[in-house]
């Protein structure tokens, strides 16, 4: 007993040159959790959001209730995504370091949460994404070309020179645009969702953020609205265990892990092994059926791993063990997936490596083209009078006047 | 025509537009089976249903993302924050994401979103009923800010912001909902009844979002306000039988500036009032805009009368409030200064 009131200071299980200690995830053996039918009552249902959803076993074997029998072919398409996530961050990692844009944010290790959900949704259903999800970008649809182009502010980026590298957005796929404040999407998805319901359609809304910002307000009040009204909606919380140099701890995650966030108010919560791309695609399916037949809001929290540094201005080594991602329980979500089609006898190493190096062409042949509308160094450039477009539907005559004087001194009158 | 008050005023623009476009959907706290702590969405409800008049929770900072996520998917949003006091939990998703969606995605996304709020004090508020913080998003670029100061332009100007495809934050100055109010408490209450702005039409007709009006005409000063303040210094010109010229703003921002300046080259002289305090406020905006536009014109320095600096206390309100007297005060340390 604690003989008076003293605070407690979270502490992650390790530090710069610490050995990595994942003993506080607490881990459900692959096939081991019921799936409950799409009506279950949450109360019932609590076990999912303590216990761990998987379906990726050790010996790459696919078990239990949740395994969604994806098909081999399906099973390549997908790895070929999450490949070309991985791709695509790499090269734009490199291009960061020389100094060709200016800041960028990989997703890996965390690449089966966009391509797996970007899978289990409809084109129809609207994705609120956080910045760690390019992979629902790509996967709905926006061009390699397109994305290195908004990272160079260029003459052909979505954003016109607007947004920091990264902060995509695709009104055509159905992908909102990333605002840089954190978790204001979360409240906003489920607006989007409520007012699907009030026309009477069946497209439904998903929203993602990390751990760490799920202390912020707006997580909550996503929670209650999206409870309140039963709003078809999905809610996302990537657990990849680090907010910056803050571990999840600091976010609430010791007491109870964050897919519990929403019992209180009866909103289901999935846990699920983020890093097992059959399980998050199951998870999410069962998510999305449940809300587009009127069941309301789920809460998936997906347990994973910040693979890389929280973003190219971040040195991770800084605040936490090196070679703590080798020590990750679940793994890498590019490499089970690979096993796993190995174990079926659907995939080899050797087109493994094929398919690698066809993506990293890919990849390269979209940087050239890309440089083609401009770069931080060379034209083509953006016309700075654009600054002006869009802070209105229409034009004030303030601004009018601001860009006049703008170009006025550009030309050096 | 109709005799209307400014809440029947907001409660019709909301009527006339819920019946004309399926699309508007009004939320906000008790603004559903009760109609709003002030009546302005009584019988909307019933007449539209719970899923175009949605009680919301406590929780202005979901009204306002819930709103924008609904202005995404294709409807028009009203939402109400009950006092304008409370509007600060949903500042972030104004300012940060309301105000910036069309910009950030080069107009691929908006959000047509109309946020209401009674402001204003005179009511025996005290500090948590009683700001006035329009100034605070006059700053904001991307949304335009309006406070109406009768029935007429309440109607008219609230429709104009659900129709309008940009963010609107509409302030309703609640001091003057059931009439208008010449800074004298001790005076019994008048009705909107006796004021031409209290003749209302019944169906759809708009007022300009970015035009003030010349509320008052008159040679000697003119009076730059809005919201209740117009009233009060209306009653000022006459109490101290100054020949000002009272302009309402009605759109702080955008700001019509020609008719403001218009006035001001006529009488060479310039007050302005307004209830929110005075440091950094945007009365502040108007003076240098005054300034600049006007500035060979002026024959002495403008004038500013402003709520004090101070947090809004409750038992000093009528020493807080500009009233008559620091109006007609204002006035006249405009005219007599060289």
């Amino acid at each position: 007993m604690i003989s008076k009131s003293r605070l407690y200071i979270p502490r992650p299980t390790a530090r710069p040159g610490d050995e990595p200690d994942f003993s506080y995830l607490d881990l459900s053996p692959a096939g081991a959790l019921d799936k409950p039918p799409i009506d279950a009552r949450t109360r019932d249902i609590e076990y999912l959001s303590s216990g761990l959803v998987r379906v990726l076993d050790e010996d790459h074997t696919a078990k239990g209730p949740w395994n969604p029998g994806l098909d081999p072919e399906q099973l390549q398409v997908a790895l070929r995504w999450m490949l070309l996530n991985r791709a695509l961050d790499d090269r734009m990692w490199q291009i960061q370091r020389q100094g060709r844009i200016s800041f960028y944010m990989q997703a890996r290790g965390e690449e089966a949460v966009s391509i797996a959900q970007g899978m289990a949704l409809r084109p129809g259903d609207m994705c609120f994404p956080s910045y760690r999800n390019q992979g629902l970008y790509l996967y709905r649809g926006v061009s390699l070309v397109d994305m290195m182009c908004q990272c160079l502010s260029n003459t052909r980026d979505m954003c016109k020179g607007r947004q920091l590298p990264i902060m995509y957005h695709s009104k055509e796929g159905n992908v909102f645009s990333i605002s840089g404040n954190l978790a204001t999407q979360f409240p906003q998805a489920v607006g989007w969702a409520m007012a699907s319901a009030i026309k009477g359609e069946d497209h439904i809304a998903a929203t993602w953020v990390g751990d760490g910002s799920t202390a912020e307000a707006d997580f909550h009040h996503a929670l209650t609205f999206a409870a309140v009204y039963q709003a078809p909606v999905i809610l996302n919380v990537v657990n990849n265990q680090w907010a910056i140099s803050t571990f999840q701890g600091t976010a609430g995650g010791q007491r109870r892990a964050f897919a519990a966030r929403g019992l209180g108010l009866g909103i289901p919560g999935i846990r699920v092994d983020g890093n097992d791309l059959l399980a998050v695609y199951s998870a999410t399916l069962w998510a999305a059926d449940r809300a587009r037949r009127g069941g309301g809001p789920t809460l998936i929290e997906l347990v994973t791993y910040r693979g890389g540094a929280h973003s190219t201005s971040d040195d991770p080594t800084k605040y936490r063990p090196k070679d703590e991602w080798d020590a990750f329980p679940l793994g890498d979500p590019v490499e089970r997936l690979k096993q796993h089609l190995i174990h079926e006898g659907h995939w080899t190493e050797e087109k493994h490596e094929e398919m690698w190096a066809e993506l990293q062409a890919e990849v390269h042949a979209a940087w050239k083209e890309a440089q083609k509308f401009g770069t931080m160094t060379e034209s083509p450039w953006l016309d700075p009078a654009t600054m002006f477009d869009d802070v209105y539907d229409e034009m004030p005559a303030h601004l009018e006047s601001q860009r006049r004087r703008m170009l006025e001194i550009l030309s050096g009158e | 025509m109709a005799q209307m008050n400014m809440i029947e005023a907001i409660r019709s623009a909301h009527d006339v537009m819920m019946d004309k476009d399926p699309s508007v959907v009004v939320l906000g706290q008790d603004v559903g089976y009760f109609g709003g702590v002030f009546r302005c969405t009584d019988g909307l409800q019933r007449k539209y249903g719970e899923h175009r008049v949605i009680d919301a929770p406590i929780t202005e900072g979901g009204i306002v993302a819930a709103a924008i996520g609904m202005g995404v998917n294709g409807l028009r949003p009203v939402a109400e924050i009950q006092f304008a006091d409370y509007i600060y939990p949903g500042f972030d998703q104004i300012v940060s994401e309301l105000a910036r969606l069309r910009y950030r995605s080069c107009g691929e996304f908006f959000s047509p979103v109309t946020i209401r709020t009674p402001c204003g004090g005179g009511i025996r508020g005290g500090q948590t009923h009683s700001q006035s913080p329009e100034g605070i998003f006059t700053h904001v670029s991307g949304i335009k800010t309006v406070m109406p100061s009768n029935p007429y332009d309440a109607k008219g100007l609230l429709i104009s912001a659900i129709e309008s495809d940009d963010p609107v934050v509409f302030f309703e100055p609640k001091r003057i909902y059931n009439g208008p109010f010449d800074g004298d408490p001790e005076k019994p209450g008048v009705s909107w009844s006796s004021h031409p702005k209290g003749d209302v039409p019944e169906g759809y007709y708009t007022v300009p979002i970015g035009s003030a009006e010349v509320a008052m005409p008159g040679e000697e000063l003119t009076v730059i306000t809005y919201g209740t303040l117009v009233h009060v210094a209306i009653a000022a010109a006459k109490e101290t039988g100054i020949d000002a010229e009272v302009i309402d703003v009605r759109t702080m921002a955008p700001l019509d500036v020609k008719t403001l300046a218009d006035s001001v080259r006529k009488t060479g002289r310039c007050l302005i009032a307004h209830e929110a305090t005075r440091f950094g406020g945007y009365g502040a905006e108007l003076a240098a805009t005054i300034q600049k536009e006007c500035f060979y014109y002026l024959e002495g320095p403008i004038g500013r009368v402003a709520g004090w600096d101070t947090p809004y206390p409750h038992a000093f309100e009528w020493q807080y409030f500009p009233g008559l007297k620091r109006i007609a005060s204002g006035m006249r340390r405009v005219l007599e200064a060289e």
